[in-house]
């Protein structure tokens, strides 16, 4: 056995990359453990977790290198592979504090400001406890700022707003997960076709659904805006929906713009209301929820009040097999499209249960390790995109390892007769999912066919032609593995439902048949 | 900056955080600029936070810095400190934030030392010693807190004359002592009868000397002088050749026209034409004065005085005008002379780290790539420290253009909360003075102010700040 710890003091490299360098060196050949990460405590304590034992003096600022082999080859090896990649992140980012001619690099959001002329905006992706810092560096600088960032605190957002407010500026976010401004997508964004409609979202994936549907109906859009989860609650009072609104209403390439949001704070939604009713440009709502139209039939509304067509929504692979097993799993990344399917399911289904429970009496039990080692039952509903999964690692939209651990596990389940998941492609999404999920979605029918089960696998597919991935040639690699694919996410609900419906009617006659 | 112009132009983007955010960016061929970015130092987000918060911060530091740079400095007379400061038999001025006699450093020691003896207080050191330690009638107070600044130990004593600066701009005085030269020197800690002979010299001769000849010059703009020595090789706070012999050039008709014996002129301009240092005493000042004007902005973070006394730096910050936060003075890296060597080092002392708050010294090294040699340094290493010095200030100054940088402005005002943010601490030029009361000057070298000085202030500011609005 053996081990290796090394610390960089003072050198940063950020999570997402730390984290993809540690899956790359935990997945060499003879690599028992490998953790390459700065030494916030829970990264300390990961390091104590894998038996590595640690200096007490280090800080967030200090990178810890540990490595656990199984000989001193393969641990040197890695060790080097370790020092190239993070090398690689420094010359691929310029990040080595200077360059060989003496430039400095910019440390902070107002000193790169200051250096690329004419910039617009700026993009936080710091850790949520700091990414107010930034994002408040951005609007002291002049930038109107999208914080991807989450979990940042509600009177922090309040006081960045306001000072956007008072700059007349945007903030988007905080977790604001996707934007698209004058055609250039930032965080999740799909490629789009410009177009009339302006969106305003208020949720990531929820947009990106309605700017694909949109786009399948051949109907492209202005911008869209996000403006954070929490924007239209009793704090935040709508602050950016309202300067987004505005400027909508202002850009006269947006004929028609839609607020795509949770049904807001009682009190706000008048608000919202009222001053939409003031613009000239026409506002129409997708309210996410129960008793709502959902994000499909939303855009149907759009491209009726635009009088174009709404089309029939693209559907790969074969439609007709009957599942075996009488319960429903969704697997998702997208928390909206859970959401929306949970709506869906429930309504025809019953009770659907979620680490996201539409209502607290589904709420699953607690797991710790949900890739492995729960065992549960009845219809549920899994959104892979929640913090409980994210911590620490990437999200499933870039990295589907979790995700797919469970569809192995829910094959394998012979109560399991549908497998319901979402597929979001664009900027910022995994370079090729059905790369890694289509053979996961065979394997799964593989493990039912053995045990003379029939699985049916329904997919909710969020792209466009022109995203990175295809969307067209993603639809067809996962309907040749064995799924019947969906552009709309309500469409692939409603047949999920059916297909278990369709079971449970087809046991009842069975039942009443044996009973005869 | 407008919402607007989000929408009409084409993104340009500066990304802090997640590389693949960028990368994908990136592939869409948008402008973007990366952040090199990295935590805070540990503990202060909270207060950086509620700091960055104060909605006065942004303007509050632009007039700051504005004021700061428009300082003007012209020297308007030399005048004993008796008459200039009103000082009296007994009160003492020092480098540096306050300091009692029980905790002064070796070379404060001495230089008090050399000053009850040079005003006839005490016949010999161990009287004096006695003297000081006793403290019947002897008073110490910080220059900074009587509208002067001192070099290294800075001690001012009634008899010695002041260079008197004016910044007409904003209507206020500075004042600086005499530079003695290098070696064994008051300011260093040297108290030999050589040191007393200069002194009394310097009140005889050079003072007088200088008095009139100002006087019958007329003001001299110190702070065009200070603009063209960055342009000639200096830095204004280890490097003063330039500006030396501009003054001196400038001095020196009238010094020939005043009357002074030959041998008293020619003493006069072998001992200012002798000493690379002698215009520091001016440049200091002139800093001061920018210091002054840009002190008492409410809200600002910037810092208007970096100070040492030998045994704590202090710093001042706009914001909070008239308060220092100190903490232990370190030990400056650098070259050291002849058989002296790291042990032998006082920590840091003295008022000349005025220099680099407003913009020249290290924060102007790229303009003096010759200091380098003298701090053990390469010349791309200057241009690296002035460069890294504009992450951490808020402005540039347009007065003080360095030419390699293709004249962009020195960079003045350090904000506080962007050294903290950035972790990277102010560079300081730095004199190095022996640890042992009378030895004098034992080197030269760089050293950066305890970071514990800016989170202390932060702290002061995060308190003062208006909380966060009520959501």
């Amino acid at each position: 056995m053996s081990r290796h710890v090394e610390i960089h003091p003072g050198m940063y490299r950020d999570s997402v990359t730390l984290m993809q360098i540690s899956a790359s060196i935990s997945q060499r050949p003879g690599v028992r453990s490998a953790l390459v990460a700065m030494a916030t405590d829970l990264n300390l304590s990961l390091a104590a977790g894998m038996g590595f034992s640690l200096e007490a003096d280090l800080t967030p600022s200090d990178l810890i290198v540990a490595i656990d082999a199984e000989d001193e080859a393969t641990l040197a090896a890695a060790r080097a592979a370790a020092e190239a990649a993070l090398a690689e992140r420094a010359r691929a980012t310029g990040a080595t504090g200077q360059a060989s001619d003496g430039v400095i690099t910019p440390r902070t959001v107002a000193s790169a400001a200051s250096r690329l002329d004419d910039a617009t905006l700026a993009l936080i992706s710091t850790p949520g406890r700091l990414a107010y810092l930034d994002a408040m560096d951005a609007l002291t600088s002049g930038l109107s700022v999208m914080i991807f960032s989450d979990n940042v605190p509600v009177e922090q957002e309040v006081a960045l707003k306001a000072e956007a407010t008072r700059r007349g500026l945007l903030v988007m976010g905080p977790d604001c997960g996707t934007a698209v401004v004058s055609g250039v997508g930032l965080g999740f964004a799909n490629v789009v076709r410009p177009g009339p409609v302006g969106l305003v979202a208020a949720s990531g994936t929820g947009a990106q659904h309605v700017m694909a549907l949109l786009d399948a109906a051949g109907v492209g859009i202005s911008h869209c805006l996000g403006v954070g989860g929490r924007d239209l609650s009793a704090q935040v009072r709508g602050a950016s929906t309202v300067a987004a609104l505005d400027a909508l209403d202002a850009d006269p390439a947006t004929e028609l713009i839609l607020v795509i949001s949770k049904p807001p704070a009682d009190e706000v939604a008048d608000a919202i209301r009222a001053h939409a009713a003031t613009l000239s440009t026409p506002v129409q709502f997708a309210l996410l929820g129960a008793d709502q139209p959902d994000l499909t039939e939303a855009t149907a509304e759009v491209l009726r009040a635009l009088g174009r067509p709404v089309p029939d929504w693209p559907v790969w692979g074969q439609t007709s097999d009957q599942p075996t097993g009488r319960f429903l799993r969704g697997l998702f990344c997208g928390g909206t499209l859970c959401d929306e399917a949970m709506v869906i399911l429930s309504e025809r289904l019953g009770p659907i249960f979620s680490n996201i429970p539409l209502r607290p009496e589904w709420a699953l039990p607690a797991f710790d390790s949900f890739g492995t080692d729960v065992a549960l039952t009845g219809h549920y509903c899994v959104d892979f995109g929640d913090d409980r999964f994210t911590t620490g690692r990437p999200h499933p939209m870039m990295d589907g390892s979790l995700r797919r651990e469970r569809l192995a596990i829910e094959a394998a389940d012979p109560e399991v007769g549908v497998i319901l998941l979402d597929v979001v492609l664009g900027h910022g999404a995994h370079p090729d999912p059905a790369a890694e999920l289509a053979p996961a979605i065979a394997d799964a029918h593989a493990t039912a066919a053995r045990d003379g089960r029939q699985l049916s696998v329904v997919v909710s597919l969020t792209g466009t032609a022109g995203d990175p991935q295809g969307r067209d040639r993603q639809a067809e690699a996962l309907a040749k593995a064995g799924a019947v694919v969906f552009a709309s996410n309500a469409a692939a609900a409603q047949h999920a439902a059916t297909l278990v419906a369709s079971r449970t009617s087809s046991v009842s006659a069975e039942i009443e048949g044996a009973g005869r | 900056m407008s919402i607007r112009r989000l929408l009409d132009t084409e993104p340009r983007v500066v990304t802090a955080g997640v590389d693949v955010l960028a990368d994908a960016l990136a592939a869409q061929a948008v402008p973007t600029l990366a952040v090199d970015w990295r935590p805070p130092l540990p503990g202060t987000e909270a207060d950086l936070a509620r700091v960055l918060a104060d909605p006065r911060r942004p303007d509050a530091n632009a007039t700051a810095v504005e004021r700061m740079m428009s300082a003007g400095a012209k020297l308007v007379d030399v005048r004993p400190a008796s008459e200039a400061l009103g000082l009296t038999p007994g009160r003492f001025l020092h480098a540096g934030p306050p300091i009692t006699w029980d905790r002064a450093s070796g070379p404060m020691r001495g230089a008090l030392i050399a000053a009850m003896l040079f005003e006839r207080l005490a016949d010999t050191p161990e009287e004096a010693e006695v003297k000081l330690a006793a403290g019947d009638g002897i008073t110490l107070e910080p220059c900074h807190h009587n509208r002067a600044v001192g070099p290294m130990a800075g001690v001012v004593s009634p008899s010695m004359w002041m260079m008197e600066l004016r910044d007409d701009t904003h209507g206020n005085t500075a004042f600086c002592s005499l530079n003695e030269g290098l070696g064994k020197v008051l300011r260093y800690g040297a108290y030999s009868p050589e040191v007393i002979e200069r002194l009394d010299w310097m009140s005889a001769v050079l003072g007088p000397a200088l008095q009139a000849a100002v006087r019958r010059h007329g003001p001299i703009d110190i702070k065009a002088i200070i603009g063209q020595m960055v342009q000639m090789g200096d830095e204004g706070h280890n490097r003063n050749r330039a500006g030396t012999l501009m003054l001196l050039r400038d001095l020196l008709p009238d010094l020939a026209e005043i009357g002074l014996p030959s041998q008293d002129l020619a003493s006069v301009a072998r001992f200012i034409g002798g000493n690379d240092h002698f215009f520091l005493n001016l440049s200091m000042p002139a800093a001061k004065l920018a210091s002054m004007a840009a002190s008492g902005v409410p809200g600002s973070t910037v810092v208007t005085v970096m100070a040492r006394n030998g045994t704590d730096f202090g710093i001042q910050v706009s914001g909070l005008p008239g308060q220092w936060f100190t903490a232990p003075a370190q030990i400056p890296e650098g070259l050291f002379l002849g058989n002296y060597g790291p042990e032998d080092a006082n920590p840091d002392i003295g008022d000349s780290a005025i220099t680099e708050t407003v913009g020249l010294g290290g924060f102007s090294m790229a303009a003096a790539p010759a200091i380098v040699r003298f701090v053990g340094g390469t010349a791309p290493q200057a241009l690296e420290a002035t460069r890294l010095m504009y992450e951490i200030t808020v402005a540039e100054n347009p007065a003080y253009a360095i030419p390699v940088l293709e004249f962009r402005g020195a960079p003045t005002g350090i904000d506080v909360t962007r050294v903290l943010r950035t972790g990277i601490l102010p560079i300081i030029n730095t004199g190095v003075a022996g640890k042992v009361a009378g030895t004098g000057q034992v080197g030269a070298g760089l050293v950066r102010p305890p970071v514990e000085c800016f989170t202390a202030a932060l702290s002061a500011l995060a308190a003062a700040a208006p909380p966060l609005p009520a959501s």
